[in-house]
């Protein structure tokens, strides 16, 4: 992975750069103690490592202000960061960059059932989000799979999902207003309780620009009232093409599950092994939630049935208590750690069509054996979102090369398909180098206008989103 | 002007030098009168792809939106977002086109419950000021790749770049329908009525209220919708949640009459041809009944659980004035081109704002040839 030389000017400049810092912070928010910033050198994608020159950790928009306004009049390049969870990278430092962190700043600052907002400060982690309303009977809807740990503020950045957003939508369709400081330390607020912007969409584009465009300080998120109840049945089947035709039969029948998860058999077996959930022994598991009442449950449920009925799978599995749903699920919400166990793995985050499921699971296959490694797929069928899992090998030399390949050949297909590269992770380092899989310069051009709008020196999170090349003549300016 | 390509199309731009008033279906003259020849791109049209099983649309653009409903009306779906029709409202008599409602952010009462206009939309291509192509996003439901320029196109009236295509996200129309009717409750009254109803657990649909009118009088309505079944059980829920106000006096189960109904609301029938002024405030919905209370004389209709205020009022007022310090927005939808020359359609910006406003407009079209200064 390339990254750009670290400025010597910022390198060389480190103490007075620190000293600056310290006067106009509290003492603990400023790190540079090497054995320290250690810590941040990564993030969730831990192949890349690089420690920053030094961290901030504010507890105030003011303190986040302050911090950047000096690092914009230092020329000293800022990679925010939420909790670090970032699968793609996001919040990878370079050498010559000031982390950051949000984490500090975590309070509820208000919440509105008559509204139905909750305004939060972005270092907060999503699931204590929902865990704040949920007493009165209210929830946050995005949940990605890493809720327990990350932040809004990477939320925000990534426009992150989570496996219930067919029914309640990602990040930024829940997302009803930020505070962001911007490169210069300029305080802006966008959007608000309200529904919609007066003018230009300028919170659509914050949302989602890889913490880009601004450092998201507080933010203003829809809370919903929470169904009656849920209940998931398990469906499996003999091949992989039966269950993407069920799913697509489940959506044109006119049931909207708020979820609807896929499991391949390379998935159900490590799953099995591991979190010994009951699964049956079959090439494909559907694991479908509907939400509601008893009675509407029974009504939803009851023409899934009918549907998979058509399509004659191989077990329907309903849950009859709170336990035989906790146990459909346990599989699927162990999927990464039976992973991990048996394997190290690289996790992709390709989005295709519906229709196309079937062509790109047989086409996964085919590569995989051409590459020599093995692929367990587990993803968000509803959506298209695909979680490729790549199993290899870190100790064994070239592996993780071999692994990348195939990784970048899988999410190709899912552009030639009619996808994307991501449908929740981000870009990041991860997948800038295949940003001109899916767009061409033109396409990139327009994007990187944004950022020259929004931080005119390019010093917001470098070296992420777009490729060197690509960019190289405006990080220099 | 009349294109028939998007090739066709950037060549023109990338050729020009004075203004361009970019046109669909010419149903929404909007915002402050924007100078130069019109260019028609109705011409774009088609439609290029729909997977009912995928829940996804892609369309030319100039595409009528009644060529779309009705091809999605025959696999039983539809445009979640409801979006509104202004013609009655506006005078004007053109074919409403798929750029024409995501250039302006149309979205109707389901907005509520189903998201904007901008929530359901995937993609774009467009031709910005400088002639260049540009695709954003694409065809499925969740794509992060890159930033999000989809958002910004909607609702950008046509100002960043001239929509060429855009891929929508589609949902199953329901099985059935009921709307709770409440009659002359004011508008203390059914904000109460909205926040209980929204901050239930059953899924409502669209929370609106219709000023008296004629002899009839107001009403404030709570709409479901979904399975059969469930509709009946959450109606029935739903009327028992208002001990206050007592429980609703008709609950409206036909499907063609909910169906008129919702589109008198989503359509602005009550303004058609009165002669006012016709302003749209967004607001926090706790506020409406404060803002509302500033606006006495004026006709008011709800939308959005009171979170959508449109006034009728007296032509060439400067509402903003009357309306003082509000956190959210007012755009003057419907006045004479005199009225909306002199008072800014779209509520200022902060300065900090505003600035970044100009710095996009200024690089998406450094000409300034795409319906220059219609937002301000």
């Amino acid at each position: 992975m390339d990254m750009p030389v670290p400025s010597d000017s910022v390198l060389t400049r480190k103490a007075a750069i620190v000293a600056r810092l310290r006067r106009l912070l509290p003492d603990d928010a400023v790190i540079d103690d090497p054995a320290e910033t250690l810590a941040y050198e990564c993030d969730g994608l831990t192949a890349y490592r690089c420690a920053p020159l030094a961290v901030v950790l504010p507890r105030s928009t003011e303190e986040v202000a302050a911090t950047l306004a000096l690092c914009h009049e230092e020329g000293v390049p800022v990679v925010p960061r939420g909790s670090g969870t970032s699968l793609a990278g996001g919040a990878l430092p370079t050498a010559d960059s000031v982390i950051l962190g949000v984490a500090r700043m975590n309070r509820v600052l208000e919440t509105n059932y008559t509204d139905r907002y909750i305004r939060v400060e972005t270092g907060r982690t999503n699931l204590s989000v929902s865990g704040s309303v949920e007493a009165d009977g209210f929830f946050y809807a995005p949940d990605p799979s890493s809720q327990l740990a990350c932040a809004i503020a990477g939320n925000i950045a990534m426009n992150s999902g989570g496996a219930h957003c067919l029914k309640y939508g990602v990040t930024t369709n829940n997302l009803l207003g930020v505070t962001v400081v911007l490169m210069d330390g300029t305080v802006i607020e966008l959007g608000g309780a309200h529904m919609d912007a007066g003018g230009l969409d300028l919170l659509g584009v914050v949302c989602g620009s890889e913490g880009q465009l601004g450092v998201v300080t507080e933010a203003i998120l829809r809370i919903l009232p929470r169904p009656e109840g849920a209940r998931p049945v398990l469906i499996g089947f003999n091949s992989n093409e039966i269950a993407g035709a069920c799913v697509a039969d489940i959506i044109k029948a006119g049931v909207l599950p708020v979820a609807i998860e896929f499991m391949d058999r390379p998935c159900i077996r490590a799953c099995e092994d591991f979190a010994h959930a009951g699964y049956p022994d079959c090439e494909a598991l559907l694991i479908v939630e509907v939400e509601g009442s008893g009675a509407e449950i029974d009504e939803q449920l009851g023409l899934i049935r009918q549907i998979a009925m058509r399509h004659d799978p191989v077990e329907f599995r309903e849950s009859g208590s709170e336990e035989e749903a906790r146990k459909i699920w346990l599989g699927r919400k162990s999927a990464f750690g039976a992973m991990g166990q048996i394997n190290d793995y690289m996790c992709l985050d390709g989005t295709i069509p519906v229709s196309s499921l079937p062509l790109v699971l047989r086409r996964i296959g085919e590569m995989s054996r051409e590459f020599g490694l093995d692929v367990a797929n587990v993803f968000h069928a509803g959506d298209g979102n695909m979680h490729p899992l790549i199993l290899f090998d870190a100790n064994k030399p070239g592996d993780l090369e071999t692994c990348e390949a195939l990784g970048a050949e899988i999410l190709k297909l899912c552009v030639e398909v009619g996808g994307c590269l991501t449908g929740e992770h981000g870009v990041g380092i991860e997948k800038r180098d295949l940003m001109n899989v899916q767009y061409s310069a033109p396409d990139m051009e327009a994007q990187m206008r944004v950022k020259d709008v929004f931080d005119p020196k390019w010093l917001l999170n470098p070296a992420k989103v777009f490729p060197l090349d690509a960019s190289a003549g405006r990080r220099a300016g | 002007m009349k294109v028939t390509s998007e090739d066709e199309l950037a060549e023109i731009v990338r050729g020009r030098a004075d203004g361009l008033r970019i046109q669909g279906g010419g149903t929404r003259p909007v915002g402050r009168p924007a100078l130069g020849d019109v260019l028609d791109v109705s011409g774009l049209a088609g439609i290029r792809l729909y997977e009912p099983g995928a829940l996804t649309l892609v369309a030319g653009a100039g595409t009528p939106l009644a060529e779309v409903e009705a091809a999605l009306a025959a696999e039983g779906q539809r445009l979640a977002f409801e979006p509104p029709d202004w013609r009655g409202l506006l005078g004007t008599t053109g074919e409403p086109t798929l750029g024409g409602m995501v250039a302006a952010n149309a979205s109707g009462p389901r907005r509520v419950q189903a998201g904007a206009c901008r929530d359901a939309l995937l993609g774009v291509r467009f031709v910005d000021g400088t002639g260049a192509v540009v695709k954003n996003g694409g065809r499925v439901m969740k794509n992060v790749t890159g930033y999000d320029l989809v958002k910004l196109m909607a609702g950008s009236w046509g100002t960043l770049g001239i929509l060429t295509e855009v891929s929508l996200k589609v949902l199953p129309a329901p099985e059935a329908v009921a709307t709770l009717v409440f009659r002359g409750r004011d508008h203390v009254s059914s904000a109460d009525v909205f926040a209980r109803a929204l901050g239930s657990p059953y899924d409502v649909t669209g929370a609106a209220r219709l000023p008296e009118n004629a002899g009839e009088a107001a009403e404030t309505y709570v709409r479901v919708e979904g399975l059969a079944g469930s509709v009946a059980y959450r109606a029935e829920r739903l009327a028992a949640i208002f001990p206050e106000i007592g429980a609703p006096d008709a609950i409206l189960t036909d499907p063609g009459e909910n169906a008129r109904l919702w589109r008198r609301i989503s359509d602005l029938d009550v303004f058609r041809g009165t002669g006012a002024d016709v302003w749209r405030i967004s607001v926090r919905p706790s506020d409406m009944v404060a803002v509302t209370e500033r606006l006495s004389g004026a006709q008011i209709q709800l939308d959005w659980g009171g979170g959508l205020i449109w006034a009728g009022v007296e032509p060439g007022l400067d509402l903003r004035a009357r309306l003082g310090v509000f956190a959210g927005h007012a755009t003057l939808i419907r006045a004479s081109e005199a009225t909306r020359a002199r008072i800014a359609p779209f509520q200022p910006e902060p300065a900090a704002i505003a600035a970044i406003s100009a710095g996009l407009r200024a690089r998406f079209d450094p000409r300034g040839i795409l319906n220059a200064g219609l937002m301000g």
